[in-house]
């Protein structure tokens, strides 16, 4: 017998007896059930993302302002194209990591820096030793001010956390209420054939692991910039 | 008494008395607390949340085989190597061969409590490797050679004094003042190890069985870049990690964010479906997944706790109970600390050594209620109690209610003892808290107090008229 014959087999074995529902307490009825699946009911229990455009889009911004996003607007394209290389240049950038994508690839040209492109592979060194690594992402969550990046869509897994500062390109259909809607759209978008990697990234690399004493850039970004127009 | 249970004592007894171990754990439990109610008023409904995590959870524990087996086995569809262990001897041996095969030097890990849970970095030390930890507070403990103290927060009893310290001994850095400094001086000397490793190995805060992924969970980005760069990627969870589908996460994540850290959700929480696809930049060309049961089948054969294998590690009950704030999370001398490790360490390591946990609680039930996914903590603490005294009865304990009881059902006797204690009190002042004191045990750090010169049967028979 396998390993794996002998734990299922346990399992099983231990299954046969049923334990109580949670809150059931002894002999007392639940407090609750669901009709369904517990996650579908749970959705107006859970943080609100807002119900319009307008006010998911505040919803972000102040998640944002908590999380120490950089979160910018622009008016069209060329703003956010504006935006990108004032901020290039105030922190003095001299090279770019990036991947090939509509969003991307407007920004490297805006921007006309030396760049990596991670597409057939890269190197690890030359990578980390660049300003900042732009990506595009999936969505954009209003509910938490998250977005999320994938090994296929953003570039591969390293791209979005090894250099310094990590800016994300954007366009505001891309933002959806909440987590519920943001995994909804993950399993529509790749219908089953998913990237290995899926990544729900919430304002830069943080921790507070020091007297509780919050640090940005532990590891990952010590900047997260978000551009959306 | 146990030595493990003896050692509790001895160690509760130093660290209770410690004022600056208590000033630490203080303040930093006061600004989680803080935090963590601003998050939990952002809920729509956080007792509600509750309920349905604790559904979706059982649901998945009652039918573990069969989600199990539906998360195995979409993992190996996509080219992920998955392992079974039974033990964690079984887990060691297959994650040490591993490394072994891959000719492998330097080995970088997220921080990952089933690690700990069977010594795996003794293990990997042992056989040769270098083993780094990369999540910080994980990597400050590990150079001192000391367990996380803490689940979530592992060097959450050190002042930044004492990690400056650490840091100028063991990495040559100049001392500072400032935590942003000392991060930065771990992030230099890790970054450098992230692109040398040639394994790396993470834990999982959830398996989807619906789409074969992992969930894990960090603030520091350490388990992307864990996850990312090194050639081999090793990933070690407990069977009972499971849900059922992947838009669970969606009430799972906030919930272990808010009751863990209070965070809307943590930095970053990323699925990891595979090894490096053929489309793909980057990833490690190889992914191992280990399954371990390590004792958690017999927790699941036992319906009244098998709800304890509903946690998902946020420490909320460590961080809530009386205890654990008094004693602090070395002194349980188990991988699992607070309510919760005193819930299963009996179950994954032996009822009778491991029973006094269960017995130092006040059951005020702080746990329970702040558990996110309702485990009925302080009644299995109760259960835990019943179940040692069954398997292994004290005779003198038995004895003792014997005597009691018997005195206790019969007034005159009663009478006759109140006399005697009212009698006998003025010598106990003699010998109090001395080893000639017979009720040592409580009045070494406890008053007793005194027997009352009129009882309320003896103020009632003079009273009753009302005159």
């Amino acid at each position: 017998m396998t390993e794996r014959e002998k734990i299922l087999g346990r399992i099983r074995e231990a299954l046969t007896l049923t334990a109580p529902h949670p809150g059931t307490h002894g002999r007392h009825e639940p407090a609750q059930t669901f009709p369904g699946r517990p996650v579908q009911s749970a959705k107006p229990w859970l943080p609100d993302g807002g119900e319009t455009p307008e006010e998911q889009i505040a919803h972000f911004r102040a998640a944002s302002t908590d999380l120490k996003t950089d979160f910018r607007e622009a008016a069209d394209e060329a703003a956010a194209m504006a935006i990108l290389k004032e901020i290039a240049q105030a922190e003095g950038w001299k090279k770019i990591a990036t991947h090939r994508s509509e969003l991307t690839d407007k920004a490297a040209s805006a921007l006309g820096l030396p760049k990596l492109l991670t597409g057939g592979g890269y190197d690890k060194n030359e990578m980390e030793a660049c300003d900042a690594g732009i990506t595009e992402c999936d969505v954009l969550i209003a509910q938490t001010g998250s977005l999320i990046v994938t090994s296929r869509s953003s570039g591969g897994r390293a791209l979005s956390v090894l250099p310094p500062h990590h800016v994300v390109i954007a366009r505001r259909e891309q933002l959806v209420r909440d987590l519920t809607a943001g995994f909804a759209f993950i399993q529509r978008k790749y219908d089953g054939n998913y990237p290995s990697m899926i990544s729900l990234v919430t304002g830069p690399s943080r921790t507070g692991d020091i007297e509780r004493i919050l640090v940005l850039g532990a590891h990952g970004p010590k900047k997260l910039t978000v551009i959306l127009w | 008494m146990s030595s493990h249970s003896q050692e509790f004592l001895d160690q509760a007894s130093v660290i209770t008395r410690d004022l600056r171990h208590r000033g630490l754990i203080q303040t930093a439990l006061k600004k989680y607390e803080v935090a963590r109610d601003k998050r939990k008023s952002a809920f729509g409904d956080w007792q509600s949340a509750r309920q349905a995590a604790a559904e979706t959870k059982w649901e998945a524990i009652n039918h573990l085989d069969k989600y199990l087996t539906e998360f195995a086995d979409k993992l190996e569809a996509r080219g992920t190597k998955v392992h079974w262990a039974s033990t964690g001897e079984q887990a060691r041996d297959i994650i040490v061969k591993l490394i072994a095969e891959k000719k492998a030097k330097c080995v970088i890990k997220s921080k990952a409590m089933t690690s700990e849970e069977i010594h795996l970095n003794d293990a990997m030390e042992k056989a040769g490797f270098e083993v780094v930890e990369s999540d910080l507070g994980e990597y400050i403990v590990q150079l001192r050679k000391e367990p996380p103290y803490h689940i979530v927060f592992p060097a959450m009893h050190l002042t930044r004094d004492e990690i400056s310290d650490l840091f100028q001994r063991e990495l040559g850095s100049a001392p500072t003042q400032e935590p942003e400094e000392l991060t930065m001086i771990a992030r230099r000397a890790l970054r450098k190890k992230y692109i040398e490793a040639d394994i790396g190995i993470t834990g999982a805060n959830f398996a989807v069985a619906e789409t074969g992924m992992i969930s894990l969970t960090e603030n520091e980005g350490n388990a992307r870049l864990t996850a990312a760069l090194p050639k081999t990627m090793i990933t070690l969870l407990g069977i009972e990690k499971v849900l059922p589908k992947m838009e669970d996460l969606a009430l799972f994540l906030p919930m272990l964010a808010t009751a863990g850290a209070g965070q809307a959700v943590t930095g970053y929480n990323t699925l990891y479906g595979g090894p490096k696809q053929a489309d793909e930049a980057d990833g490690p060309e190889e992914w191992h997944v280990v399954l371990l049961d390590n004792r958690r089948s017999l927790l699941l054969a036992d319906p009244e706790q098998r709800d304890a294998l509903h946690c998902i590690r946020c420490g909320a009950c460590l961080n809530v109970c009386p205890i654990f704030r008094n004693v602090g999370g070395h002194t349980y001398g188990t991988t699992y600390s607070g309510p919760i490790g005193s819930v299963i360490t009996p179950h994954l390591r032996g009822l009778q050594n491991w029973k006094h946990l269960s017995g130092s609680s006040s059951l005020c039930g702080a746990c329970t209620e702040t558990c996110p996914v309702k485990i009925d903590l302080h009644h299995h603490l109760l259960q835990n109690r019943r179940n040692a005294s069954q398997e292994e009865p004290s005779a003198l304990e038995q004895f003792a209610y014997k005597v009691f009881g018997f005195v206790a059902n019969r007034p005159g006797m009663w009478q006759v003892g109140k006399e005697l204690a009212r009698m006998f009190q003025p010598l106990h002042k003699f010998v109090l808290g001395s080893k000639l004191d017979p009720a040592r045990t409580w009045t070494a750090t406890r008053d007793v107090q005194p027997v009352a010169p009129e009882s309320f049967k003896e103020w009632w028979r003079k009273n009753k008229s009302g005159k």
